[in-house]
């Protein structure tokens, strides 16, 4: 049955425009899929502007799918979306678990392709194209084609092209599981260091309670099919994220919570 | 274990790698040659390289007018395969029903053999434009491939990458021109290089069907050949037959070398 609730992608005039409005306002997301298999249940979330927000929880527990509902690459089965204008501007950015990468098109190209899309010329968009390749430490690559690149610099890649397009909010879905753990510690620095700079808002999808502790400012902490979002842990450290914070005696205590909240949930 | 530091097995040098194709095929043909010669058997049943060489030199005229012929053919069928091919490909790709009701369609124009089906194509269309019945025999042989491959491709497109699109709001013509011909490109390639092959193949088969009525390509000069039993010119056409076929395919593949080998796996140097 469909639900009489009214989706709304777009902020309707008169909403609550405030500083302390969300970026991103989620009531009662529901998924269903054609088969009756419930994917979501009853989302509420709020993603606040300038937050590092995790969502951890076992495979299968919707995580992707309300990842793809914020980006608006699936339509709830019930619930509402509200986007506050603000998320707007450079649109949203999106990261997948695989580089995503077409095969065909040099680095340049690439990262070139949201603002091609957009109708920008070449030469209009190589300040900002270069500008990004920089960014993620791929100066040099721009004509390499993705064959000629590790995992890891596809991943690069991957995110220069999500950043090329200036957005305030970046979507990621488990965008460094395929990759080794030097790799990854690599990219999860360098990706805190990009999201202080560039002020970003990220959601950011993982089943790895390390990851998630180590990058968030909150974590969403999920429980398996249908997916709920079973509590909400805030990370709080004053010190930066780095290798003193990953042995410190507050980044287990927060592992602990988080994997106890996992197992709550029933993973 | 060998302490020995060429442990990989070193590929032949260039120039021996053409070297000793020729060599083989030079100590073929002068067995050939002596073979005719000692055993003394007639021109008619098997005629000597040197005496092919000779027709082919001595009707030149003749035989290129007719090379020219079945080249133009050839060609013409095999872009109109190309065409028509790719044409009904995008039309499956982007309808589902199209392609249902179609597609049984192109499997029977393809299974049905040719040669059965060339009297009917050749009465309908070939008595007042006999070229326009072998174009259209020709192109049913080399069209499938096309067809087949190039529906394949277009479906084979990234799912994340089509999501991407969606995401940075690409239009239907960006989606078409940005990700699914490059996508598809290497299946285009890879069936074009067989209805290459095939439009040639369709060219002669043709030809052959139409019999004396056309009187100008290379499969006619060998029937022709054959009735007269002048068999070295009958040789002779059937080299620049050969010859004709192995330029067709290396043109393609040095087509596809040059569209995917910069980004393609099929193209990418092994590791030692």
């Amino acid at each position: 049955m469909k639900s009489p609730v009214v989706l709304s992608q777009d902020s309707a005039p008169g909403t609550d425009e405030g500083s302390n409005a969300p970026l991103i306002r989620l009531r009662g997301v529901e998924k269903r899929y054609k088969g009756g298999v419930a994917a979501l249940a009853g989302v509420d979330l709020d993603i606040a502007e300038g937050e590092f927000l995790s969502l951890l929880g076992p495979s299968g527990c919707g995580k992707t799918t309300l990842l793809r509902i914020i980006a608006g690459l699936a339509k709830p089965s019930a619930g509402r979306v509200e986007a506050s204008a603000k998320a707007g501007g450079g649109g949203i950015g999106f990261v997948f678990q695989e580089p995503t990468l077409m095969p065909w098109a040099s680095v340049f190209d690439n990262v070139y392709l949201p603002l091609q899309l957009a109708g920008s010329s070449r030469a209009a968009a190589a300040a900002a194209v270069e500008s990004a390749i920089v960014r993620v430490g791929l100066a040099g690559f721009e004509g390499t084609y993705p064959r000629a690149l590790s995992g890891g610099m596809k991943m690069r890649v991957s995110i220069a092209r999500a950043l090329v397009t200036a957005p305030r909010l970046l979507l990621m879905d488990e965008p460094f599981a395929a990759l080794d753990e030097i790799t990854r510690f690599k990219l999860n620095d360098d990706l805190l260091a990009l999201a202080a700079e560039q002020r970003w808002t990220v959601v950011f999808v993982t089943h790895s309670i390390f990851e998630s502790v180590y990058l968030s400012t909150r974590i969403a902490v999920m429980s398996a099919r249908p997916g709920r979002i079973t509590r909400l842990i805030a990370v709080e450290s004053d010190g930066p994220r780095n290798v003193a914070f990953r042995t410190s005696p507050d980044y287990g205590a927060l592992c602990r919570a988080a994997s106890a909240a996992l197992a709550e949930g029933g993973a | 274990m060998s302490v020995a530091p060429d442990l990989e097995v070193r590929a032949f040098p260039r120039w021996l790698r053409v070297a000793v194709p020729v060599l083989l095929g030079l100590l073929f043909l002068g067995g050939w040659e002596l073979l005719v010669r000692t055993l003394e058997i007639p021109k008619f049943v098997l005629p000597a390289p040197s005496m092919i060489v000779a027709a082919l030199i001595e009707d030149r005229a003749t035989l290129l007018g007719s090379l020219w012929v079945t080249l133009g053919l050839t060609l013409a069928a095999f872009v109109m395969a190309l065409v028509l091919g790719f044409a009904f490909a995008v039309l499956f790709a982007h309808s589902r029903l199209m392609e249902m009701s179609l597609f049984p369609y192109a499997v029977i124009l393809q299974v049905t053999p040719i040669v059965s089906i060339a009297p009917l194509v050749l009465i309908w269309v070939g008595l007042g434009h006999l070229e326009w019945a072998l174009l259209i025999l020709a192109t049913i042989v080399a069209f499938f491939p096309i067809l087949s491959n190039s529906t394949l491709g277009l479906k084979s497109v990234d799912h994340n990458l089509q999501e991407l699109f969606q995401l940075y709001g690409a239009s239907r013509w960006q989606r078409f021109r940005r990700l699914e011909l490059p996508s598809a490109l290497p299946y285009i390639l890879g069936g074009a290089k067989i209805s290459g092959g095939l439009a040639l193949i369709g060219a002669v088969v043709a030809e052959f069907v139409a019999g004396s009525g056309t009187g100008t390509g290379l499969a006619w000069r060998i029937i022709e050949s054959g009735n007269r039993l002048n068999i070295p010119r009958m040789f002779a056409a059937l080299l620049l037959l050969s010859l004709l076929g192995i330029l067709i395919f290396f043109s393609l593949a040095w087509l596809e070398k040059r569209l995917l080998g910069h980004w393609h796996e099929s193209a990418r140097p092994r590791d030692s």
